[in-house]
């Protein structure tokens, strides 16, 4: 039984999900440049499912400053900016629930598959959606 | 709750006074009798999470415990109620109580506030919110399963049942677009329908479960190393739960046939006609000890899948919500007024919303929130007792507790801590109950 199991487990593929490269590169963006030239692979994210909700993408031009989802966010993530009659989120604040989506008259507002969103500075402009 | 000596001031030590079990001493124990307290917490005590259990040991033997809890107390709904959210914000926040019961808590405030407001949720809608608890549940077990592995030291079967858990969580996420907090109910309905192609996973995720559940039952019940740990360790007797009101889990692996889907069904449970799961049902008497609970949980998983499965066949067609508009539903609750109750088997036992709405105020006028736990936390003091310091982690997980949901009060005045005997909350209950009556 146990010897059974063994060899199942030599052979099985691992549980859980694989690291984009085996080893730690010398150099990430030496790297990086070598993939986008095709010399060098790297193991493609877990694909996620269509639904996912991730970082909030925002359409400005569709955008008709209702302020609708100002009003349905429970972590206080958009701001609004009086001027131009836009928005501007906060990521770093999101709780993804997407129900600024779902109030959104004008589907100005969508969900991305995009989830990697870790960083040290809150305020980084890859966490400010305008 | 806790008597109090009036010379031990001591705020690290507090006197430990409560059902001190006095037994016949023998050999080693014999010449130590003297007590002494093991302070465990309250960072950290087994359970990552706060709590201060302070135990009065005679050798190995635990004869009395002192809890203390309060250190999590988030004042979830004191930002409810009038603090400027509207009732949808507010839902999120209902959301946030407990991390794993994410849509229990949901469940039973929506339900609160429907009834509150008067609002119908269309049959689609309470099938999908019953798919979703219960796929809730069977995380929420296998995390406890491989929780309870952990504490008696059998990591092991700790990662195994995690990777089993994994499925389920990845199904969550193809119906509702997260891991956790789902965010699946709305007043009036559900946010997201399941779609026709969705569901062969979902049937994919039933049968590996189906496929896997022997094992699972073989690795926990039949494992010498599980049963020398747990059997007869923290027992519960069916007198004493029903007595200290334990819910969930915890009641029924004592032997009470309690289930609030069973008692008083809700939403689209009287469908699946759900009945209590106890050890008899695996063919044991029901003693009450760890075991037991382990024999519900596991019992319980095939349970919800049962539900699921009739759930997925006999799925009414329709609308999903009852108010697509989100700006309508926002006037709606605007402009109700009422009182209203909701209640949810959460997989830690029975949940309990109540909520007050006033007209023309767009947040909660009360909100009153009883979580599981809450119920079962006196179920440590028999557990506990006369057992010894080397089994404390694995009772005090045996009632699955969750010390943040519960915490709803915590006084402190002037730096002191108060301790409120059971004749004021009382009387407070009552003058409080007096004051909103008016
Ligand atoms: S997803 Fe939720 S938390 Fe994030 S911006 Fe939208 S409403 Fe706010
Ligand atoms: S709800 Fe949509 S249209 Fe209205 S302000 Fe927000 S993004 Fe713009």
């Amino acid at each position: 039984m146990i010897l059974k199991t063994l060899v199942a487990q030599l052979i099985s593929r691992p549980a859980t999900n694989r690291f984009p490269v085996k080893y730690m590169p010398k150099s990430v963006t030496r790297f990086l440049a070598q993939v986008q030239e095709g010399k060098a692979k790297i193991h493609p994210p877990v694909p996620v499912p269509p639904k996912f909700r991730g970082k909030i993408a925002y359409d400005r031009e569709k955008c008709i400053g209702c302020q609708l989802c100002i009003r349905v966010c429970p972590a206080k993530v958009i701001e609004f900016k009086p001027e131009v009659k836009k928005i501007r989120m906060y990521v770093a604040r999101c709780t993804f629930c997407a129900q600024c989506v779902d109030a959104c008259p004008v589907d100005a507002l969508s969900l991305s598959p995009d989830f990697l969103l870790a960083s040290t500075d809150r305020l980084a402009p890859e966490l400010i959606v305008e | 709750m806790s008597a109090r000596n009036p010379k031990d001031n001591d705020p690290v030590l507090p006197a430990v006074e409560e059902r001190v079990v006095e037994r016949e001493l023998v050999g080693a124990e014999a010449a130590l009798g003297e007590t002494f307290a093991v302070p465990i917490g309250p960072i950290h005590p087994a359970l990552k999470e706060p709590i201060r259990l302070t135990f009065r040991v005679r050798g190995e033997r635990i004869v009395g415990v002192d809890i203390r809890t309060g250190f999590a107390h988030r004042g979830i709904e004191f930002m409810g109620m009038r603090q400027g959210r509207n009732l949808i914000q507010i839902l999120y926040l209902a959301e946030r109580i407990c991390g794993i019961c994410s849509v229990s808590h949901p469940i039973a405030f929506t339900q609160a506030v429907e009834r509150a407001a008067g609002i119908e949720v269309p049959p689609r809608a309470q099938y999908i919110r019953v798919i979703i608890s219960e796929l809730e549940r069977i995380h929420s077990h296998l995390l406890w399963a491989g929780v309870a592995a952990h504490e008696l030291g059998f990591d092991t079967l700790l990662h195994l049942t995690w990777r089993v858990r994994e499925k389920v969580l990845d199904v969550l996420e193809e119906l509702s677009g997260n891991r956790i907090d789902y965010a699946i109910p709305i007043f009036g309905g559900v946010r997201r329908d399941i779609a026709p192609e969705q569901y062969p996973k979902v049937w994919e995720a039933i049968r590996y479960y189906r496929g896997l559940l022997e094992q699972l039952l073989d690795a926990f019940l039949r494992d010498p190393t599980v049963e020398a740990r747990t059997r007869g360790v923290g027992v519960l007797e069916p007198k004493e739960a029903e007595e200290l009101c334990a819910v969930g889990p915890t009641a029924r692996a004592s032997g009470l046939r309690k289930d609030v889907r069973q008692d008083r069904p809700y939403l689209a449970y009287p469908d699946f006609q759900v009945r209590a799961i106890t050890p008899e049902d695996y063919g044991l008497t029901p003693v009450g000890d760890v075991y037991d609970k382990i024999v519900v949980r596991l019992l319980e998983v095939e349970q919800s899948l049962n539900i699921i499965e009739q759930a997925l066949e006999n799925m009414p067609e329709g609308e999903i919500t009852s108010f697509p508009k989100i700006p309508a539903l926002l006037a709606y609750l605007k402009k109700a007024e009422g009182e209203g109750l909701g209640w949810h088997e959460a997989p830690r036992g029975e949940v309990i919303h109540y909520v007050r709405l006033a007209a023309g105020e767009e947040s909660l006028l009360v909100w009153k929130v009883k979580a599981p736990t809450y119920s079962n936390l006196l179920s440590w003091y028999p557990m506990f007792e006369d057992q010894e310091i080397a089994d404390i982690p694995i009772i005090a997980a045996s009632i699955d507790p969750c010390i943040c949901c519960m915490d709803r009060v915590y006084l402190v005045r002037g730096g002191k801590e108060e301790v409120w005997p059971k004749e004021k909350l009382l009387k407070l209950s009552w003058e409080k109950t007096r004051r909103m009556q008016r």
